[in-house]
């Protein structure tokens, strides 16, 4: 089977050393993770991880099936790009004087659709959000006039269908 | 499992007392109806023997000789009551000394609880004395694990503990308690956790599940069962007896599926995997229906997943999600408990008998009794075999005792050669292989059963491992019954070094002490036999024994147990010599 992109989408309580739970269920299968985000959910008090990997689709379900058998994971999900809406963001930290020295710099910054954050006297920061590859090109036309700093997030995502997790916490109230 | 919580449900929730820490986990212990755990003391752990000192009339505290020792006791314990086992340790080695027992518990689904003494909270960090980060190390051996830093904690999450422990697919779970939040005081009142919301131990069977399964199995010309601890866990014994009587299907069952079911049962057609028996290893490769039951497709019981069972659709019966389409896919899974699901299913399981079928197992069931089972029987060489020991115990002991087995040649022998007529009856390292699991196995299991005679056999590698726990019984006056299997060899490795290393025998040669000394070092009769004409009257006078007793068989240096699916071969393929 072929190797693909997946977003594992992962709803669980929020508790010290689930995260050490949940990455050495990547670890123990050899499986690197691409990008990670967590963040708070939809539902109060409910965290989600968002985990990128690149790999096939059984061990992608596999894994999501042992991420699920966590205590503190309420349920975990995963999608292949076509189903999810996703971005990432990235911050470009970039000497000041190259906006008055290389014409180009505002163009990049006009074709990029990136925000300027700051300027100060000795740097300026750009702020982009966007799909991986959008990001990549910006961090190339950027490249050759000098990066100070970069910095990419992991990426975070919504599925185009519905995750039912407010019907499932329901559900165990109920019973 | 369930008799702990029918008694549990008249426990009131206790009202609010002002404790410290350290007794208020004493009172979820008794709460829980736990009436011996396994443990040895140490800095961290302090505030707790202390108040173990003082319920000592309710809560008894067996000293191991070894944090492993105490873990595989309260394993041994679980697995023949069918309680949560609980274990006990100091902070820092007493702790990462637990994890070998974890991991044994994890891969084995045995209900356990370890608590472990934690340095103080302000010194957590700081590399204390005996700090260890006991959860970032036992997580991946842990169903679940949790670090109580405050007093207040310790009701709620103990409950917690014992609730996943024992709960859905039983497994261990560390509980680390900081020397704080033993000495702190706290408002006790205790209440049984009853449900976590993001953890559903038991799924509900699918009705449209059961009904394909049944349909698959009426319309078999030629099915299987494959069963595993499942049975036992979710005490489907009764239920799997009923579905093999009713259906006449033959069935398998993997290593700790042993004991489920009759050995002696005419549909009972013996063990599956890499030592297992030549009839169903063959004609897994042969059914059409593949009934699987409460097992997980370890890959000692598949060999090579590429080959192993493709012409048969596949039923399986699971109580985990996780295991489904994990090794080997499902065509009906069934997820839930199996008493239930097992319930559910016989109403509409019609009547037969796969007469011819069940011949064909019967046909390679002789030629293993020719090929292999009569000679190690009955061997006509001058060593005696494992197998004729494991016989005669069995024999005397009218199949009654319960057999506690260590890792390696002796273990697939007892497992091979052993005959069971109660369920719980088989305790082994399945899934991990822990050698030096069986000797304190077996005084959990003997405190555990204490009407049932309990016996070990470990071999004389795994017998060094755990030595040090005849302290244990010499202390506590436990009465097991211990026969080292002696080859002066690690016997198992040294079958593959002959099979597939061409006989180079690196480092599976053991000069041995005089066990015999050893063993009345600890004031234990014991005996050493090398000679087949003691064996009979040997081990009647081990079984008459009220007290423990520790016999030594010699037996021959270089036997190999077969038959034998070499590693990655097929269950085909397997081996009778």
């Amino acid at each position: 089977m072929k190797k693909e992109w997946f977003t594992i989408s992962v709803y669980a309580e929020n508790n010290v050393g689930l995260l050490n739970r949940i990455s050495g269920i990547f670890l123990k299968r050899h499986i690197n993770i691409e990008s990670l985000n967590v963040s708070k959910s939809e539902i109060e008090n409910v965290s989600k991880f968002t985990i990128v990997v690149n790999t096939t689709e059984d061990w992608t379900r596999k894994i999501v099936q042992q991420i699920e058998k966590q205590i503190e994971v309420i349920k975990a999900f995963f999608h292949d790009d076509d189903e999810i809406i996703y971005q990432e963001s990235a911050l470009f930290k970039v000497a000041s004087h190259l906006l008055f020295d290389e014409r180009q710099i505002q163009n990049i910054i006009k074709e990029s659709n990136s925000q300027i954050v700051t300027v100060s006297r000795d740097f300026f920061v750009l702020a982009k959000s966007g799909r991986r590859h959008e990001i990549d090109e910006m961090h190339e036309a950027l490249l050759p006039y000098g990066i100070m700093q970069f910095v990419r997030s992991g990426r975070i995502a919504v599925s185009k269908a519905e995750m039912p997790i407010s019907k499932l916490l329901k559900n165990f109230y109920q019973d | 499992m369930e008799t702990l919580k029918e008694k549990n449900k008249d426990a009131k929730k206790t009202t609010a007392m002002k404790v410290s820490g350290a007794e208020a986990i004493i009172h979820c212990l008794l709460a829980e109806g736990v009436d011996i755990l396994y443990g040895y003391p140490g800095g961290a752990i302090m505030p707790v023997y202390d108040e173990l000192y003082k319920f000592q009339d309710k809560l008894t505290h067996i000293l191991t000789r070894h944090e492993q020792g105490a873990t595989h006791a309260a394993q041994g314990f679980a697995r023949v009551t069918g309680r949560v086992g609980v274990a006990m340790a100091t902070s820092g080695p007493g702790a990462t000394n637990l994890v070998t027992g974890l991991a044994d518990a994890q891969i084995d689904s045995t209900p356990m609880v370890c608590i472990t003494g934690q340095v103080t909270r302000h010194l957590l960090g700081s590399d204390a004395f005996q700090e260890t980060d006991i959860i970032g190390i036992s997580t991946p051996v842990t169903k679940w694990n949790y670090q109580i830093t405050k007093a207040e904690e310790i009701p709620e999450i103990l409950a917690k503990a014992f609730y996943i422990a024992r709960s859905g697919r039983p497994g261990p779970v560390l509980v680390d308690i900081t020397k704080n939040a033993q000495f702190d005081e706290l408002d006790f009142s205790y209440e049984h956790c009853t449900g976590i919301r993001s953890y559903n131990p038991v799924p509900k069977p699918n009705t449209e599940a059961i009904d394909a399964a049944a349909k698959l199995i009426n319309e078999a010309k030629k099915p299987m069962i494959v069963f595993g601890q499942g049975v036992i866990l979710g005490q489907a014994e009764d239920e799997l007896k009923e579905l093999i009587e009713k259906s006449g299907i033959p069935a398998a069952w993997t290593i700790l599926g042993l004991s489920a079911l009759d050995s002696d049962h005419p549909l009972n057609v013996g063990m599956v995997g890499m030592h297992g028996n030549y009839a169903p290893n063959m004609l897994t490769n042969e059914c059409d229906v593949l009934i699987a039951i409460g097992m997980r497709f370890d890959d000692r019981v598949t060999g090579n997943l590429d080959t192993y069972a493709k012409q048969a659709k596949v039923i399986h019966f699971e109580i985990d999600p996780a295991e489904i389409n994990k090794n080997v896919t499902a065509d009906v899974a069934v997820l839930g408990n199996s008493k239930e699901t097992l319930g559910m299913i016989l109403p509409k399981i019609k009547e037969n008998k796969h007469e011819a079928w069940h011949n064909e197992f019967k046909k390679r069931y002789k030629i293993e009794f020719d090929a292999v089972i009569k000679d190690e029987l009955h061997p006509t060489k001058e060593g005696m075999t494992m197998a004729e020991v494991i016989n005669e115990i069995n024999t005397a002991s009218g199949h009654k005792a319960v057999i506690v087995s260590d890792v390696g040649q002796h273990q697939m022998i007892a497992c091979r050669y052993s005959k069971f007529k109660q369920s719980k009856s088989n305790i082994t390292s399945g899934g991990l292989g822990t050698m030096g699991f069986a000797l304190p196995a077996a005084i959990g299991a003997k405190m555990g059963a204490m009407d049932r005679e309990v016996v070990a056999i470990i071999g004389d590698g795994g017998y060094q491992m755990t030595i040090q726990e005849l302290g244990t019984i010499f202390q506590n006056k436990t009465p097991v019954k211990i026969v080292v299997l002696n080859n002066e060899h690690l016997g198992m490795v040294r079958q593959w070094q002959e099979l597939f290393f061409e006989s180079r025998y690196a480092s599976t040669v053991m000069s041995n002490p005089n066990f015999v000394k050893i063993a009345e070092g600890y004031d234990i009769t014991a005996k050493k036999i090398t000679d087949r004409k003691d064996l009979k009257a040997t081990i009647a006078e081990m079984l008459a024994s009220k007290d423990a007793y520790f016999l030594e068989v010699r037996v021959e240096k270089e036997d190999n147990v077969f038959p034998m699916i070499p590693s990655g071969a097929s269950v085909s393929d397997i081996r009778l010599k």
